[in-house]
């Protein structure tokens, strides 16, 4: 049964990686991406990473890819332009991803990381909690990486604005600051007018 | 039955695709940067995989680290290409090279 969900899900990550380098449209590579995150999520499921499974999803299908597609909807791109060199790079690309896979395949294919190496776990027990169990080193063992995580969001955060952040100085708008702090001599001037400075005579009027 | 062995050939494979698209799309910067995730997600599921088969909690947390940092990356990288695209009005890489002497 395992070994069914297995693979199925595999084949959905597989595909819909394949898909996502090979499709034109970016927005729909960005779909495919959500279909890979999806199927890696089942497969972390196999394996019992139910939280991180969870956050895959949240994060990245609910966040990450979100940002993607609004990038892509913002930015006004001629893919005509972006396509050319497609079929130019294909042997060389297929090549190059024939040789890392034998790379890894050597290292990873081999005996020293066979069933007689490395047993099959025993399964849970069903009140088993995987949240806790990582909050429980999470906040003890590795507390001081949790915060710098914590302070790199930040400054993500704040990179991220600062860096689209865009000062357009003819449009209009208020500024609070200089309205708050304007006193009253800045706004009305009293000035002295002499009533009979000048006069004005039928003939001037006419000219 | 499952080795550990399925996963890692799983995630070698998911690894060339990405590296395969790299060298595919290569003039744009948001197709190389899904690509970029996907290693990433490669790199995960080899972590998850190791934690599970050793019993041990570490692999992930690390992986909640690399997930933490990829959103900050994603983040960034695409707060960059907007950027660039406002000043540009292009994400071909090819066109990037006003460093260039």
């Amino acid at each position: 049964m395992e070994t069914i969900v297995f693979y199925v899900f595999s084949t959905f990550v597989v595909l819909s990686a394949l898909m996502v380098v090979t499709v034109h449209n970016p927005v729909r590579a960005a779909f495919f991406l959500v279909l890979s995150f999806f199927s890696s999520a089942a497969i972390w499921l196999l394996l019992e990473a139910e939280f991180l499974a969870i956050i895959l999803i949240i994060v990245y299908v609910g966040a990450v890819m979100v940002l993607f597609l609004f990038v892509v909807m913002m930015l006004d791109v001629n893919m005509a332009e972006l396509k050319k060199g497609f079929v130019k790079n294909l042997p060389l690309a297929l090549i190059v991803a024939l040789v890392m896979f034998s790379l890894i395949y050597m290292v990873v294919g081999g005996e020293q990381f066979s069933i007689e190496k490395f047993a099959i776990p025993e399964r849970h027990a069903a009140d088993y909690s995987n949240v806790s169990a990582l909050g429980q080193v999470l906040y003890t063992e590795y507390v001081y990486s949790f915060e710098i995580a914590a302070v790199i969001l930040l400054v993500g955060i704040v990179a991220a604005i600062s860096l689209t952040l865009r000062r357009r100085p003819n449009t209009r708008h208020q500024k609070i600051e200089d309205q708050v702090a304007v006193k009253g001599a800045d706004r009305l001037r009293v000035v002295k007018v002499d009533s009979h400075a000048r006069k004005y005579t039928i003939a001037e009027d006419k000219e | 039955m499952l080795t550990l062995t399925h996963f890692l050939v799983l995630s070698a494979i998911l690894f060339s695709i990405s590296l395969a698209g790299v060298f595919i799309n290569r003039k744009n910067v948001i197709i190389l940067l899904m690509c970029v995730e996907l290693m990433l997600l490669a790199v995960n599921t080899n972590f998850i995989a190791f934690s599970y088969f050793l019993n041990d909690t570490a692999g992930q947390v690390f992986v909640f680290f690399i997930l933490t940092v990829a959103a900050a990356e994603a983040a960034i990288g695409l707060a960059i290409l907007v950027v660039l695209f406002r000043n540009k009005r292009t994400i071909n890489v090819e066109e990037l090279d006003t460093l260039k002497g």
